[in-house]
């Protein structure tokens, strides 16, 4: 699979914010400069998957793991990131797993929901919508009642 | 009249000093698949490997800052960070894409003396 040259670039929008926020308010970034930076940060990523890929393979495993990629930091010489790295997982971590618990939960009701509805019959149905209709047409009127008031 | 509320259940990443990363996971994947010998990704390492990468650029940018002669002028420019890759170790990896620019007279000059040096011989 080819992968086209811009593929393998990572946004610039995204890179110069984070530039920005790391440097001083006020000073000017030259666009060579920013290109440049986001440039060696595609380097990096692939420096890093390549150290952190030895570390897997050393452990027989194919799955690049986070172990991996901490390890790899370190062998770069990166150490100062370890802090904040393992820090950034724990709440990625934690955010993880309360998205699959709210997923779950909405699965669960939903299923909750097909099954009563299987149970009625076909007449309730009918008499529900009915009502339904009903509610709607009410709201109707009340919504012309409230904009002749608003007009008046 | 109301006016209506923009999307409070949204997914809030763009707000808040809450979010962890800025980069997006699958540009980063992607970058990490074109590595040989890559099977496949661990989901906490795509996200730790994107991690670093931010703080990769954060520290980049404000070594070659603190570094340079901009300091004077507020700005950072292309030149402060090949400096910075040639005389910092960690950033020793960057010196093949951040070469030190020269000027085009000057590189023709030194081409001319190792010519004439040849030609003594």
């Amino acid at each position: 699979m080819a992968e086209r040259p811009e593929d393998l670039n990572l946004p610039n929008a995204v890179i110069t914010r984070i530039i920005k926020e790391a440097l001083p308010d006020g000073v000017n970034v030259s666009k060579e400069a920013r290109r440049a930076i986001s440039q060696a940060a595609s380097v990096f990523v692939l420096y890093a998957t390549s150290c952190a890929n030895n570390f897997a393979m050393k452990a027989k495993r194919k799955t690049l793991n986070a172990g991996d990629v901490l390890a790899a930091m370190e062998e770069m010489e990166f150490e100062r990131f370890l802090e904040p790295l393992r820090e950034a997982l724990e709440v990625y971590k934690k955010d993880q797993k309360g998205k699959k618990e709210v997923s779950e939960q909405k699965r669960r009701d939903k299923e909750k929901k097909a099954d009563s509805e299987n149970d009625k019959s076909r007449e309730e149905e009918e008499e529900e919508e009915e009502e339904e209709e009903e509610e709607r047409m009410e709201e109707e009127a009340e919504n012309e009642a409230e904009e002749e008031e608003v007009e008046n | 009249m109301t006016m209506s509320q923009n999307n409070p259940d949204k997914d809030d990443q763009t707000s808040g000093s809450k979010k962890t990363i800025s980069l997006p996971l699958s540009r980063v994947r992607l970058i990490m698949k074109s590595s040989p010998d890559v099977s496949s990704i661990n989901q906490d390492a795509l996200f730790l490997t994107t991690k670093a990468t931010e703080l990769f650029v954060q520290h980049l940018a404000l070594s070659s800052f603190n570094n340079g002669s901009g300091k004077e002028t507020n700005s950072l420019s292309y030149s402060d960070l090949a400096n910075t890759a040639e005389e910092t170790e960690t950033f020793h990896f960057l010196t093949d894409i951040l070469p030190k620019k020269i000027l085009a007279r000057d590189y023709l000059k030194s081409l001319e003396q190792v010519q004439d040096e040849e030609a003594d011989i």
